[in-house]
């Protein structure tokens, strides 16, 4: 096939259509309306850097922002250090490893909107309920403070994840070799000794997707956020994008809202280029 | 040659494991309560065995109608998706050129843009045109889809031989015959774990058919249940049969092809 050819631009038509009505038009077109005073129907005048400005002292989009970051980094640690000892666990030769990959794996299926909900009975409901067994007060009133709204993301979040990254660290873990892991075994290499200095180095790639995967996960969050907490107690919960779809729906502020959202894009990109650029440049190192 | 260490290991295993599924378990167990004896405490068996509640949840969630809207969005999708980024990645790999360069680079790049930058004005284009109905939401499925999936392909196509279209170009095919019966028969593999892919997506997706689809009747399962939870809130015993009626369809699919999804999932990642 040549670009000429009527028949490669025939098999590209479809997607390449999708992608600009879908994707590129309304990124470009939302790029333009945050520079104005746009209602979601028509846009009367320029604005110039009002709506952004506006931002820098929106005190509820700061915290959103600020909320995401926390999150994200604890849920990335917590999900990566859980997902690789799955992974261990289940790669070492037990009788039952292919059953708790398919437990650990499950909840991955279902969507974040309904593990929420079934999250929100175990918090509020049975938490309470295990809390007055054991004669743990901390364990009532969940979700009803800012601190335990955060935790409870979290350890949803490091639930539903663990079990994917485990995935992918598996995959690679089992191409690792059996005689070299033997070999340091004779060498008299002990077992944490094995970890550290074979095994690790080995699936450091897997890090990279590990850590793009997670942060992608968790930085753009919006179905556990809505269905867990809603963002309360206060909207003390509420994380970047369930922020800009209020700012845009419930408040009907849509160039404000789009002008928040241009910044979150930013945000992302920066992150993904930065990660790139570190993977890069380490992988040239090894 | 199992070693002493093995049997603590295995004994940790199978306690995260029930960890795991604790959740599950008290979202059963609860579901077949009185919303009094949920009341009274959670973590007893119920008293007696009911299913009051999964009839009620059952008509209230309208469940045959609702998971046969969450089909056909969720069908239609993923095979046009399947089609469509097949042909683009064949397209693309089979050019060697710039302008293909670019258009791949920009799909790659596209799956970087967070949904949140593009849902105000997608809904208001679309809404312009009228087009805010399932076809539109396929159509913008494929839009949001054909990134990953074009990558995928990509990389399978690359390892397919060209002596193979050549082969087919003598013998008089054309352009699309060759790519039906040839190329894509082959790609098989790959295109299993597209389907795996964008059927987890879109099945689960709540937030693009919450904007997309405002008719009474048309909901997707999330978008039904996130409206039944809101009137049922504090009626648990009828918000866990409904959320557990959800959850069934996707066990059993994976109870029967958890290897599969797995296989597929591992493999949409790590590529």
């Amino acid at each position: 096939m040549r670009i000429r050819e009527w028949s490669y631009w025939l098999f590209l038509m479809p997607v390449l259509a999708a992608l600009v009505l879908v994707v590129i038009a309304p990124l470009l077109l939302g790029i333009y309306y945050s520079f104005t005073d746009w209602n979601g129907i028509q846009a009367t005048g320029f604005v110039g850097l009002a709506n952004y400005k506006a931002i820098f002292q929106d005190e509820r989009f700061l915290n959103s922002l600020w909320f995401t970051a926390k999150f994200s980094i604890v849920s990335i640690v917590l999900i990566n250090v859980i997902g690789l000892s799955l992974a261990l666990l289940v790669t070492a030769k037990l009788k039952t490893n292919k059953l708790m990959r398919t437990i650990f794996f499950m909840p991955n299926l279902i969507g974040g909107l309904i593990l929420g909900f079934i999250w929100q009975f175990i918090f509020t409901k049975a938490f309470a309920g295990f809390g007055s067994l054991v004669g743990l007060e901390n364990l009532k009133g969940w979700l009803s403070t800012p601190n335990t709204g955060f935790w409870g993301l979290v350890i949803l979040m490091s639930w539903q994840m663990a079990g994917y990254i485990m995935v992918i660290y598996i995959a690679y873990l089992e191409g690792i070799s059996k005689e070299l892991i033997e070999a340091a075994e004779i060498d008299g290499a002990n077992a944490f000794q094995r970890f550290w200095h074979v095994i690790f180095p080995l699936v450091a790639p897997a890090f990279t997707v590990s850590m793009f995967l997670t942060l992608s996960n968790t930085f753009k969050l919006y179905d556990q956020n809505l269905s867990l907490t809603g963002g309360g107690p206060y909207d003390s919960t509420q994380m970047v994008a369930m922020e800009i779809f209020n700012t845009a729906f419930k408040q009907y502020d849509m160039a404000y809202a789009q002008s928040k959202s241009v910044i979150f894009f930013i945000i992302v990109a920066v992150i993904a280029l930065v990660q790139v650029y570190i993977n890069k440049k380490r992988e040239v190192e090894m | 040659m199992r070693k002493k260490y093995l049997i603590p290991l295995e004994v940790i295993g199978i306690f995260l494991a029930l960890l795991w599924l604790a959740p599950f378990y008290l979202m059963i167990v609860n579901s077949l309560k009185t919303k009094r004896e949920i009341f009274e405490d959670t973590l007893k068996p119920p008293s007696h065995l009911t299913f009051d509640n999964y009839i009620a949840a059952f008509k209230e969630l309208d469940f045959l109608k609702t998971f046969g809207n969450s089909l056909l969005i969720t069908g239609a999708s993923v095979i046009i998706i399947i089609i469509f980024s097949a042909m683009a990645a064949y397209a693309l790999s089979r050019t060697k050129s710039k302008v293909s360069t670019i258009i791949f680079f920009i799909f790659v790049a596209a799956m970087l843009i967070p949904f949140q930058s593009v849902m105000i004005p997608l809904v208001a284009i679309f809404g312009k045109f009228e087009m805010l109905n399932r076809g539109g939401l396929i159509f913008m499925y494929l839009g949001f889809g054909a990134s990953l999936s074009i990558f995928l392909y990509h990389g399978a196509l690359n390892s397919i031989p060209k002596s193979l279209d050549e082969a087919a170009t003598i013998d008089g095919a054309n352009k699309f015959q060759i790519f039906w019966h040839i190329i894509f028969p082959i790609l098989k593999p790959i295109t299993v774990t597209v389907a795996i892919l964008n059927t987890i997506w879109i099945w689960n997706d709540y937030l693009l058919p919450s904007l997309v689809i405002n008719q009474q009747g048309m909901e997707t399962i999330p978008l039904k249940m996130f409206f039944f939870f809101g009137e049922y809130t504090k009626q648990w015993h009828l918000a866990l049969a409904g959320l557990t009626i959800a959850i069934i369809p996707v066990i059993i699919l994976y109870f029967f092809a958890q290897r599969e999804i797995i296989k597929g999932v591992s493999e949409g990642a790590v590529k």
